[in-house]
């Protein structure tokens, strides 16, 4: 018998700003309804002067919905830990505020799990210390090299500050990282291993490898260097590559039966969870959008909902030529005559591509989106590049009553991920 | 320069170990009194490597203790 299980708690991290221990979510929430970009030039991240993408959506550390790593991580404990770690354990201590999980017996912190992952975790320190290595030898590498670094250790970190003794996990599945995680973790209490969990996605990959990275294999947006906030602009003919974003995205997934019990907030169960596997090419999705057909279709059949009752879908539609058509028509094609109004936008037209963390944000938005009904816009949808009778929320959000939302990941390696959360 | 070197320690290892300058006297343990852990104590011998410009052997680090051990093992290299 598998027990239900039901979001508590979020936080954010996002390029259009960040939430705080009060309001986890607020801030970027409205900034995203409201039709804000967090797109920009980042020639004061580093030399961008030889990259053909000279632009991406970092988390702001500055203006409304700042980012101050130090209201959440010590100064000292920030040299040891990369960034997409900081994030990470912010947008923790965020969910757990939100959620007022009880953490105080030894009972609560053994059944309390974490399971937060990365797409690539410490890149930049990764690229730092082998230009160390090369320039002043081995005894320069510090202790804290290896720590910093191992995507692992954003769940470490996290259980280490609250106690938290349950499951501690991390998923490393590129850009699906952050629905693999909060669907693994709703599964291990599903199945009695936890209480509770810790669970989403942490990215901090704008750096200038990863960036030439992310060119070599054509990926990157690179015609909008000039006009930043367009270069995001999923299902949109002149839609040349994704947009690189950052940061973080936690939730707080706990037992139905002790949620209620102690009158916590529910934002929504987790009732449906798919996986696939593409087993086509490493960087490219199978063209007629087979594996994601088939993640949805799993995540349906798990949820036992069928495609009429699912009230928006936040689409992984990055904004790369093949991508975006691929997982249009597989939505079309497992929707059949639903697909006629259905609501599917892309938010990663206004935050860009935060990679690993990406599914967590999202599933966040989707959540969001039932409670507010509304769903967030797809930015810059000016002219489709192919018909569809799915409304794809072009340039305006649209107002709904949403009580089921589907959250699509899709990563290199051609690995597929869908969640699905109802109210409840 | 005896005093020199002991400045420089302390500077160091409060930026290491973000302890108040006042604890960070002669006798006081990084373990003990400081709260380093093993990682911190390999990145404190690293910085003071790099500040004095010698070579602190893995054995002879595992010797360095207190602050003052650290202080005397700097000043005989660079006698």
């Amino acid at each position: 018998m598998l027990r239900r299980v039901v979001v508590t708690g979020m936080g954010l991290v996002t390029p259009l700003g960040s939430g705080t221990r009060e309001k986890p979510w607020q801030q970027p929430w409205e900034a995203l309804i409201s039709g804000a970009s967090g797109a920009r030039r980042i020639d004061d991240k580093f030399d961008v002067s030889d990259l053909a993408c000279q632009i991406g959506a970092p988390v702001p550390r500055e203006g409304e919905g700042a980012f101050n790593p130090d209201d959440f991580v010590p100064p000292k404990e920030q040299r040891r830990v990369e960034d997409f770690i900081i994030y990470g354990m912010a947008a923790a201590e965020m969910a757990l505020a939100d959620s007022g999980l009880p953490l105080d017996t030894d009972e609560q912190q053994e059944r309390t799990g974490v399971l937060v992952g990365s797409g690539i975790g410490g890149l930049e320190g990764i690229a730092e210390t082998t230009q160390l290595l090369n320039e002043k030898g081995p005894r320069r590498v510090s202790p804290f090299f290896i720590p910093a670094c191992l995507i692992n250790l954003a769940s470490g970190q996290i259980s280490i500050k609250y106690g938290l003794k349950g499951p501690n996990h991390s998923v490393v599945t590129a850009c699906a990282t952050g629905v693999h995680a909060i669907g693994d973790a709703a599964r291990l209490i599903a199945l009695g291993d936890a209480d509770a969990m810790v669970a989403g996605g942490a990215e901090a990959a704008i750096c200038r490898i990863g960036y030439a990275g992310f060119l070599a294999c054509k990926a990157l947006t690179t015609s909008f260097n000039d006009n930043p906030t367009a270069a995001s602009r999923p299902y949109d003919k002149d839609r040349d590559g994704f947009l690189m974003g950052e940061g973080a995205g936690v939730v707080i997934l706990e037992e139905y039966e002790q949620a209620k019990a102690r009158g916590a907030q529910i934002y929504g169960e987790v009732i449906g969870y798919g996986l696939s596997g593409d087993a086509y090419h490493i960087t490219a999705p199978a063209e007629d959008g087979n594996g994601g057909y088939r993640a949805m279709e799993a995540a349906m059949k798990r949820a036992g909902v069928s495609p009429s009752e699912i009230g928006y879908v936040n689409a992984h539609g990055t904004s790369t030529p093949l991508g975006d058509e691929a997982e249009l028509r597989a939505v079309e094609r497992l929707f059949g005559d639903a697909a006629q109004g259905l609501v599917m936008s892309s938010t990663k037209s206004s935050v860009g591509h935060l990679l690993g963390a990406a599914g967590a944000i999202e599933a966040i938005y989707s959540l969001l989106a039932m409670k507010h009904g509304v769903a967030p816009a797809t930015l810059n949808l000016d002219n489709p590049s192919v018909e569809t009778p799915i409304n794809l929320a072009p340039k305006t959000p649209v107002e709904k009553t949403i009580d089921c939302v589907l959250s699509n990941s899709f990563g290199f390696g051609g690995t597929n991920a869908s969640i699905i959360m109802r109210k409840v | 320069m005896s005093d020199d070197i002991q400045a420089r320690v302390q500077k160091i290892t409060v930026e290491h170990l973000d302890v108040d300058a006042s604890k960070v006297e002669p006798k006081a343990s990084f373990i003990d009194d400081l709260g380093a852990d093993s990682l911190d104590i390999v990145e404190l011998v690293m910085a003071f490597e790099e500040e004095f410009d010698i070579e602190i052997p893995d054995d002879a680090a595992e010797t360095i203790q207190t602050v003052g051990d650290a202080i005397n093992f700097i000043k005989e290299r660079q006698s």
